[in-house]
């Protein structure tokens, strides 16, 4: 392997120790022995025990996974479908305006689309708690979705729609049997990002959420203004390690994937 | 004059296709017990596909105009001309992807216009194959099957017959991105066939492979047409690849069919220099025509050159304007004035090129007009008798060339 130059050494080195440094800290933090966050008292592991037995938190993630999932699923119903229509609908009237408003919400601040959700769901009279969030979330992470989704119909070889309905498809069959197959990898992109969007997402849920009803974000951000905690700490590191481990392991099958794909195209090239 | 020569060669379809569907021919006074497959030329025959003017039209764009032709049963018909002709969309309306705006059409019979792509007996085999890249060569001959929820066992053995037909057997379990793009064409055609459609349409299916696959593929195409007997409608912008599979050829241009004919006669008489110049190489001589004789002509040309003589079935009047179509295989080249010929002219070669088998010669008249004369390579290329700059004479008999009006 060819040596870096040193200049390439150092800006790497540098940048990565400015998106890294301050996760290590806090990981190596939450295995610290005393109370006290910023004093090093030895190695433990009894903030995970803590954490544990923390009912609050336990509540909290179970609401946040919660919330995730649901509104994920139905934002990628809904982003997918979305996105089917404008990119396939043809020149029915409004197309251009729909397009563009299904991406405002990528540039609306999330204050204002908080606190409009809130005087909604007010106006409503609808109380507070899971399912406004879920609501919420979905509103927001369904552009998202769509805009995911779209961008890998574009390129979608429209023949092999044309294909199913010669060989006998009705068009909703040639949707889910040809057409969701293909665009499967962008359909489950856009619910990971939908999921992760969720998941991380503190100012809309802080409108939205009600006392029946704390995601994490929303109990860690409370938590911290009281001070850092050991065991806020211990929590973080395993949102860490879930999150790193998902990644390698989607990046992985993606890249053995692609090496497959591509051994078996040059060996049908070869036979033929 | 060309029905001794028509004998000879129009009838490919010969190869036992279908027993007596058309009326015997007789050639030249012996009558030949072979059954000819011209279904078009018998008044009694109905055609499958009939288009009763139709005009489809998208915007201000008028992709196909007024345009009314029958398609029979088993024929290979071929729709050949330049991109924007109006084939593809003549094809995609056949399959149910578009629909007439005006004028409609029939599948045997039957007006298909409220029918949907999905419930035509037509399939359709589409120029990127459009395989789906997520199901198994078997999977994807069998797809068309189960949609019409046909029994599993029939399924099977209709999925093996067509992988034999195809020799795709080995291939089976493979997805399409595991197979070359020969093999792929082969799924494509196996896949569209499967169903038993009374029509099958061909978009360019021999677009993306390279020269020589495409030459045996045409050939297997043939075989696999005339072993099913379904009726075949090929859309393809190369002339070769159309002479080469089809019964009837249709050349098009501006969504109006120019001329539908056999390959033979598409080549040999074409109705106008459009046709004849679409198909491969010509020469367009443009004079004024004098009648001297039933369906003989005197034409006068460029001045100082000596009227030709011509014998082609048309009507033309005194001092007419009037196109000979020529081809350049039908011009013979000499080094000496031969003796004896209808047609006869002087010039200096102007550029050879050299194709192994066959050369062009592209010889310059004195009055500066260019005509080509092709002929076979039969000797050394070091013993030909001329070569660049040489006066050569080139001659032609006068029922070589056709007359056009336009």
């Amino acid at each position: 392997m060819k040596r870096m130059s040193w200049f390439n050494t150092v800006s790497l080195t540098l940048g990565f120790a400015f998106l890294y440094v301050p996760m290590l800290i806090l990981v190596i933090y939450s295995f610290n022995a005393s109370k006290l966050v910023t004093v090093w008292a030895g190695f433990s592991t009894k903030w995970y025990g803590e954490l544990l037995q923390n009912e609050a938190f336990l509540n909290a993630a179970w609401v946040t996974i919660k919330v995730a999932v649901i509104s994920s699923t139905i934002a990628t119903v809904l982003g997918t479908m979305a996105a089917y229509v404008l990119v396939r609908g043809g020149r029915f009237m409004g197309r251009t305006l729909f397009s563009g408003m299904i991406y405002a919400p990528l540039v609306m601040p999330e204050v204002i689309t908080g606190l409009s959700l809130l005087l909604l769901f007010i106006g409503l009279g609808l109380d507070r708690g899971v399912m406004t969030i879920v609501l919420a979330h979905t509103t927001f992470s369904m552009c998202y979705v769509s805009v995911v989704v779209s961008s890998r119909l574009v390129t979608f070889d429209r023949s092999l729609e044309e294909a199913a309905l010669d060989l006998g498809c009705s068009p909703s069959e040639a949707f889910r049997l040809v057409t969701l197959p293909i665009i499967a990898p962008a359909v489950i992109s856009g619910w990971l990002l939908a999921f992760t969007l969720s998941l991380d997402d503190l100012v809309i849920a802080s409108f939205t959420s009600g006392p029946a009803a704390t995601t994490l974000p929303i109990k860690i951000y409370s938590a911290v203004r009281l001070g850092v905690s050991p065991e806020i700490n211990a929590l973080s590191t395993l949102m860490i390690a879930v999150v790193t481990i998902g990644v390698i392991t989607a990046s992985l099958v993606n890249k053995r994937q692609m090496v497959r794909q591509k051994r078996d195209e040059r060996a049908a090239e070869r036979s033929a | 004059m060309l029905r001794p020569a028509l004998c000879l060669f129009a009838p490919k379809p010969l190869i036992a296709r279908g027993p007596s569907l058309a009326p015997v021919r007789t050639c030249g006074g012996r009558s030949l017990t072979i059954p000819v497959f011209e279904p078009w030329n018998d008044p009694e025959a109905k055609p499958l596909i009939q288009f009763q003017n139709v005009t489809k039209r998208f915007g201000d764009f008028t992709a196909i105009d007024d345009l009314t032709i029958g398609i029979y049963e088993k024929e290979f018909f071929a729709l050949l001309g330049p991109s924007g002709c109006g084939k593809t969309t003549m094809m995609r309306m056949l399959a149910g992807f578009e629909t007439p705006t005006e004028g409609s059409i029939y599948l045997a019979g039957q007006d298909m216009a409220p029918v949907p792509p999905n419930k035509r007996a037509t399939n359709m085999m589409f120029q990127s194959y459009a395989l789906f890249p997520h199901l198994s060569i078997w999977e994807n001959i069998a797809f068309g099957l189960k949609r019409e929820k046909m029994p599993k066992h029939d399924i099977n053995d209709r999925v093996e017959e067509m992988l034999r037909l195809t020799r795709l057997e080995k291939f089976a379990n493979r997805k399409p991105h595991q197979i070359s793009g020969g093999q792929r064409q082969r799924v494509a055609l196996a896949r569209s066939l499967a169903k038993h459609p009374k029509l099958l349409l061909l978009d360019e299916p021999l677009g993306a492979l390279d020269k020589k696959l495409r030459q045996d593929t045409q050939f297997e195409l043939m075989d696999i047409q005339e072993k099913t007997g379904t009726t075949f409608v090929i859309v393809t912008h190369d002339q070769e690849e159309a002479m080469t599979v089809a019964s009837r050829v249709a050349v098009m241009d501006h969504g109006k069919i120019i001329q539908v004919a056999t390959p033979d006669r598409i080549y040999e008489t074409p109705n106008s220099v459009y046709v004849a110049d679409f198909i491969g190489e010509v020469n367009i001589i443009d004079g004024t025509a004098t009648p001297n004789g039933p369906d003989s002509y005197s034409v006068a040309w460029k001045d100082g050159q000596a009227p030709l003589n011509v014998q082609s079935p048309a009507d033309f009047s005194e001092g007419q304007t009037c196109h000979l179509a020529i081809r350049p295989e039908k011009v013979t080249i000499n080094a000496e004035k031969p003796e004896g010929v209808d047609n006869l002219v002087q010039g200096k070669i102007l550029d050879i090129a050299y194709l192994g088998n066959i050369s062009t010669y592209h010889v310059e008249l004195p009055s500066g007009a260019v005509i080509k004369a092709q002929s076979a390579n039969t000797r050394r290329i070091s013993r030909r008798a001329f070569t660049w700059e040489d006066t050569v004479w080139l001659s032609w008999t006068a029922t070589a060339g056709v007359l056009l009006a336009e």
